[in-house]
């Protein structure tokens, strides 16, 4: 964690910390309401009317066959929407034909094709929406090239190659990608991160990184590029909300083998069915049409998550979009539901960041007011976090504030040498400091160090804590206990994360004692004190080698082969490029807490999907009551036992049965696009839920649907 | 259910309950790799055997080499038994005289009890001599049902490995399968039926006049020792065409509580062996509780069907209520020492189990009655199935079952730590495949087929279950006959042998390529976030799943067949 970030996120902590706070059980959609809140980016709504109207054109451009096959369940509806549709012109020709009827399931089964279309339109709209504000930034800018010579030349952004040096001064857009080489500058990233306040670029270190497209509001940096025309950041961002590149994830490639794989199976048995019907003397007048056969068979295969599967995986990844957070693929996204692992840095996502002043320990025979007094004192010049969390401690709970610091005092800034800080009087002169430091300054004045300060120092070390002795004089008056305050909120999200089975390590620069005291106070699982980046590697390769999938965050350049190492990296967009280079996703509020909610994003995805699946199969159920007695009913009169629903009549029974199948798909598309609703509990609670809401009423809502739709259509006196 | 059926029921259950944990921690040790009970008698054995045959009992096969192995080895016991009966007729232990058998009839039952289908298209005591009935048939009985058991025990292996490439020996698994588990329970328990009646000898018929005066053939051989294998290793080909009805291969219901243990102690078992190897036996559990649920479910209501009336029968001189002299029920086809409950109990078991074998006239069970015996082969035998065969069989259907409600935990679906991905999906997608579509595309020609209609005996509805029957039961390797369906022509003879062998092979391939595929994976420990596949949920999980793929796609037909039959009557 680098000193920029830690400041970063702690600006952003109190915000972080309501959203965080009080969360037993919140659903991720709130907390994206109040991150959406924060940024001051408009929430889409699940389904806005900017989206729907081009869905629409696109559900019918994505009937073309060659686009559709991608998605095996949905390709068979459509070819048998085209059989079904020469039946009916058949019919409407034929004596004796019931183009009513043909037309009627022909009419549903398109409709069935078009909703899936819609879906998965719908959901790839909201990427696009996002993809044409983009697009309104990357448009073509000017750029100021230095030559070698260090000659100034104009030319536009779109012909500068890598290793290029530009000018970039107060007012101007940054034309691409690269590292700031001179000078400091103000840069507004609003395009970019939707967030308004500016932030500070400079040369060297790990905030040199700038993206094109964004703007520098004071001061001129020189920029040397660091994309290729076409593949800056904006682009690949584009491209990625976009989902142009969008490839099959491994889970959604299994899903669509075995809805295939199901499919084949009720193509069989439905194939199958005619020549046990003519046996069982269904010919002639009674024979099956081949319009029921067929739609018995699209109301038997896996429609419902066969049209919901991608607008599925194209909705996870715009909730991340949502959230800030760019996956540079769906496996990314995918990934992070599986992680059971997650490497925390601790300063900046556990901790705020900065060490602040908890306790005034006076030593024996001072008074607490007078501790506080000096501590005051001593700090009021001191313009570190620490510094003032002091002086805020002495005068919010101590209530010093009487004393004003004397004329003529000077202060005695910190520095490495002396590794003390105060201010002299003309009387006296007070320090605070290390405890070796003063120690050694209360000695060259012939001082004594007081009995017990010792024991406070060692307990506050013992806690996590960094004890600083305060002297005035040559009197050690008391000890102000510093420590690392962990986010408001931060326990209990640990608590979920310990809930649904996922380990969570705290990294830190800190020696083991302290990094022990704070990890047992944070609630993690784990910690690894005093890392280098190569323990860092080493843990996720232990961690990997045990079967375990791991996330991490990082910014800086040696972050970068631990982010590539991980299963799910993280990268602050505050950070450098080779960091943003190396992992799989950019958080462009570079808000390291966020990975939590990354991975519950990745879970709620594959929640989703299994939901989905397990509630269209349980479907099939009341399918079949539906339409086997109707289809048989005129061989076997008896089958009407098996009318459960108790249907008005065969064709109002079929009917209805495909018209249902359609008209689910449309229902679960806000559903699918949200996502199931997500709790942290362990994996058997949320089985046991998920299964009897979608397992059982996958089973029962057909029932109601089809009966529902029975009743209508009986009405319309279409049976 | 009457207070016969639930007396059997529950004395059955408690001979289980002691058999399971015994005989599954026995098999643990002895395909676990550890030291084994019985090492001094048996090892020795063993290395003799390897000896003889060149095995390296070290050497560890890849999932290829060991699916290779499989095939081949039934490959060429299929050859030599079709060559054995095909040649009877000059061997010696023929006292009747038999002739060779014809060739589509020989191939049949080669195949047949190669891959322990034990589909018989003739009458064993005027076919088969007893050398082929002995050297043949029995063998295939043995070894058949330790290649089912070398396939789950490969299976397991590639659940339980980490990052192996390698599931076991299949040579070293099919020797320590027949040598160390079925030979000396055989061994027992072929003694201890003899001791209640069965027979064992090697005569032929014996002529004799009965007391009204006329003469009857009895026939004779060595019985009770080819009952006790065939019970066993779930293969269910009888010595006599009667089969397990017959007095000398089940004469009393002592023999029929024993003989319905006998098909049911290993598939049990099995579940606990798998737990034990897995190293936590809910994961064992889990499975035997899903099996267990499935066989007491069909069980029950066989025998609570069977014990009522047939309402076809209301109104006649026939008496279907309880009596001093008659236990009441739907008697037809049955025997009356055996009765509804005796009956229900064999007719479930033996088609859960895949043995086949049948102690009453199926085709005479009430429509329901017998539709049960019938989904519970649909069911793809896992009720708890076939020794071997039941576990791998609910292992795909985990497998499964994982995937389809895995993901809503929200992570990758796992089993046993094993991440299931596109490869296993696409495995299990075809190993569900193999048997609806033999089932399906057989019975849908033969309905359909003049020569195949003629033989139907009993038209309409009726009539389509005894097909669907016939290749339901040779496809899931059951080998039950539901009778009534003359399977002795070409037709039946060559396209049942193709059933078998594709329901076979077809799903062997596919479960030996999952081990090896899970074998070479990662494992994921377990968490509070993992999927729990070790507890009662996970169970409930399993049955649907089972009920639910198998349901769906059989429900047309069992509503042409069997429903509609029931509710026309």
């Amino acid at each position: 964690m680098t000193e920029q970030t830690a400041q970063n996120t702690q600006d952003q902590g109190p915000e972080t910390g309501p959203g965080g706070a009080s969360r037993e059980g919140t659903a991720i959609g709130e907390r994206a309401a109040v991150h959406a809140q924060r940024t001051g980016r408009q929430r889409r709504a699940i389904l806005d009317p900017e989206i729907l109207w081009p869905a629409v054109t696109d559900s019918f451009r994505k009937l073309k066959p060659t686009t559709l096959i991608a998605n095996p369940v949905i390709f068979i509806v459509e070819v048998v929407s085209v059989v079904t549709t020469l039946l009916f012109v058949r019919d409407v020709f034929l004596v004796g034909g019931d183009p009513l009827f043909v037309g009627l399931v022909s009419f549903w089964l398109w409709f069935t094709v078009l909703f899936a279309n819609f879906a998965e339109a719908v959901a790839e709209g909201r990427g696009k929406a996002q993809a044409d504000t983009l697009r309104a930034t990357r448009k073509q800018t000017t750029a100021t090239r230095r030559l070698p010579d260090g000659t100034l030349e104009q030319t536009t952004s779109t012909a500068l190659e890598v290793g290029d040096v530009v000018v970039v001064a107060a007012g101007e857009v940054i034309p691409s990608d690269g590292d700031v080489i001179e000078g400091i500058a103000s840069v507004d990233e609003s395009a970019i991160t939707g967030e308004s306040a500016p932030v500070i670029r400079e040369a060297g270190g790990d905030r040199s990184a700038v993206t094109g497209g964004t703007r520098v509001l004071s001061d001129a940096i020189v920029v040397q590029i660091s994309a290729r025309p076409g593949e800056t950041f904006l682009d690949r961002m584009i491209a990625l909300v976009e989902g142009a590149e969008r490839q099959k994830t491994p889970n959604e490639l299994a899903l669509t083998i075995l809805l295939s794989g199901l499919t084949l199976i009720f193509l069989l048995a439905t194939a199958t069915l005619q020549p046990f019907a003519i046996y069982s003397g269904a010919t002639g007048d009674k024979v099956i049409s081949l319009t029921i056969l067929l739609a018995l068979l699209v109301c038997l295969i896996p429609t419902t998550i066969g049209g919901l599967l991608s607008a599925i995986g194209i909705a996870g990844m715009d909730r991340l979009v949502q959230r800030n957070v760019l996956a540079m693929s769906g496996r990314a996204v995918e990934a992070a539901g599986d992680v059971s692992t997650l490497l925390l840095d601790k300063t900046g996502t556990i901790t705020y960041g900065n060490r602040q002043a908890v306790e005034l320990i006076p030593m024996y025979g001072i008074s607490v007011e007078r501790l506080a007094e000096v501590a005051r004192m001593s700090s009021l010049a001191d313009e570190t976090p620490e510094g003032k969390s002091i002086v805020a401690l002495a005068e919010g709970v101590y209530g010093a504030r009487s004393q004003e610091v004397p004329e003529g005092s000077e202060f005695i800034p910190f520095s490495a040498q002396t590794r003390m800080s105060g201010v002299d009087f003309d009387a006296s002169s007070i320090r605070k400091g290390a405890a070796d430091s003063v120690r050694q300054w209360i000695d060259e004045q012939g001082g004594e160090i007081p009995a017990g300060m010792d024991q406070t120092i060692d307990s506050i070390a013992r806690d996590g804590g960094t004890p600083l002795v305060v002297a005035e004089g040559r009197e050690v008056l008391g000890v102000v206990h510093l420590k690392d305050v962990i986010k408001e909120g931060m326990v209990e999200r640990f608590g979920e994360l310990r809930a649904m089975g996922i380990r969570t390590v705290m990294i830190t620069g800190d020696n083991p004692v302290t990094a022990s005291a704070i990890a047992e106070e944070a609630g993690v699982d784990d910690y690894l004190a005093e890392a280098t980046p190569e323990d860092k590697m080493r843990l996720i390769r232990r961690e990997q080698e045990g079967g375990k999938l791991v996330a991490m965050t990082g910014d800086g350049t040696n972050d970068a082969p631990a982010l590539a190492q991980a299963d799910v990296g993280v990268a602050m967009n505050s950070g450098t490029q080779a960091a943003k280079e190396a992992a799989n996703m950019v958080d462009l509020d570079s808000d390291p807490t966020k990975l939590i909610d990354v991975v519950e994003i990745g879970k709620q995805m594959l929640m989703t999907r299994g939901s989905l699946t397990t509630f269209s199969i349980a479907n099939d159920i009341a399918k079949y009551f539906a339409i086997i007695p109707a289809m048989f009913v005129g061989v076997f009169p008896a089958l009407d036992a098996l009318n459960l629903m108790r249907l008005e009549s065969p064709v109002s029974a079929i009917l209805s049965a495909v018209v249902f199948n359609a008209l689910v798909i449309i229902l679960l598309i806000p559903l699918a696009l949200r996502g199931v609703s997500f709790r942290a509990l362990p994996a058997a609670q949320v089985l046991r839920r998920n299964l009897f809401v979608y397992g059982i009423g996958g089973i029962v809502a057909p029932f109601i649907g089809i009966k529902l739709i029975d009743v209508v259509i009986t009405a319309l006196g279409i049976s | 259910m009457s207070l016969g059926s639930w007396v059997q029921l529950t004395v059955l259950v408690a001979m289980l309950a002691v058999s399971t944990p015994l005989l599954g921690t026995y098999m643990a040790k002895v395909f676990g790799g550890v030291k084994a009970p019985g090492d001094r008698v048996f090892a020795p054995i063993e290395r003799g055997i390897y000896r003889l045959c060149g095995i390296d009992p070290e050497g560890e096969q890849r999932w290829r080499a060991y699916a290779t192995s499989v095939v081949a080895f039934s490959a060429v016991c299929v050859l030599g038994l079709f060559l054995l009966q095909r040649v009877q007729a000059w061997l010696p232990l023929n006292p009747d005289d038999l002739p060779n058998v014809p060739s589509f009839l020989a191939f049949n039952t080669a195949v047949s009890f190669v891959t322990n289908t034990n589909w018989q298209n003739y009458s064993g005591e005027s076919t088969m001599t007893h050398l082929t009935q002995m050297a043949g048939l029995a063998v295939q009985n043995f070894v058949s049902a330790a290649v089912g058991i070398a396939v789950a025990v490969a299976l397991v292996r590639g659940l339980t490995r980490r990052r192996a490439g390698t599931i076991g020996n299949f040579w070293v698994d099919l020797t320590r399968a027949t040598l160390r588990l079925l030979v000396p329970i055989a061994l027992v328990g072929a003694l201890t039926l003899v001791g209640l009646g069965l027979i064992q000898n090697f005569s032929g018929f014996t002529e004799v006049a009965t007391v009204e005066g006329a003469t009857q053939q009895i026939p004779g051989g060595p019985v009770a020792s080819q009952e006790v294998i065939k019970l066993l290793g779930t293969n269910g080909g009888g010595f006599f065409n009667g089969n397990s009805s017959h007095p000398f291969e089940n004469p009393n219901p002592t023999t029929n509580i024993l003989e319905i243990w006998l098909m049911l102690c290993i598939p049990f078992a099995l579940t606990w062996t798998y737990g034990r190897l897995a190293g936590d036996l809910r994961q064992g559990l889990a499975v035997l509780g899903a099996m267990v649920v499935l066989w007491v479910s069909a069980a029950g209501l066989t025998m609570w069907m069977e014990g009522r009336s047939n309402p076809r029968l209301e109104g006649t001189a026939v008496t279907q209520v309880r009596t001093d002299t008659a236990t009441g029920g739907n008697m037809e086809g049955k025997e009356s020492r055996f009765g509804p409950p005796g009956s229900g109990l064999f007719a479930t078991t033996a088609t859960g189990t895949s043995t086949g074998a049948v102690n009453a006239m199926h085709d005479s069970f009430t429509p329901l009655g017998g539709m049960v015996p019938l989904v519970n082969m649909m069911l793809g035998e896992v009720s708890p199935g076939g020794v071997g065969s039941g576990l791998y069989g609910m292992l795909v259907f985990a497998i499964l079952a994982v995937f389809v409600a895995g993901l809503m935990v929200g992570r990758t679906p796992e089993y046993l730590g094993k991440k299931i991905e596109a490869g296993e999906v696409k495995l299990v997608v075809l190993y569900i495949l193999i048997v609806p579509v033999v089932v399906l595309v057989f019975a849908g020609i033969s309905v359909l087929l003049g020569t195949a209609r003629a033989s139907i005996l009993n038209p309409g509805p009726h009539g389509l279950s005894e097909v669907v029957y016939a290749y339901t039961s040779a496809a899931n390797n059951n080998g039950s006959a539901f009778a009534g369906l003359t399977g002795g022509t070409d037709w039946y003879n060559i396209t049942l042998g193709l059933a078998m062998l594709f329901g076979r092979f077809l799903l062997i391939v596919p479960v030996l390529a999952i081990a090896g595929a899970v074998a070479q994976k990662n494992h994921t420990p377990m968490s509070l976030g993992t999927f729990p596949t070790g507890t009662p949920t996970f169970t409930g999980l399993l049955v649907a799943i089972v009920l639910i793929v198998v349901g769906l796609t059989y429900i047309p037909v069992l509503a042409l067949g069997p429903i509609v039959e029931s509710l026309v009557a």
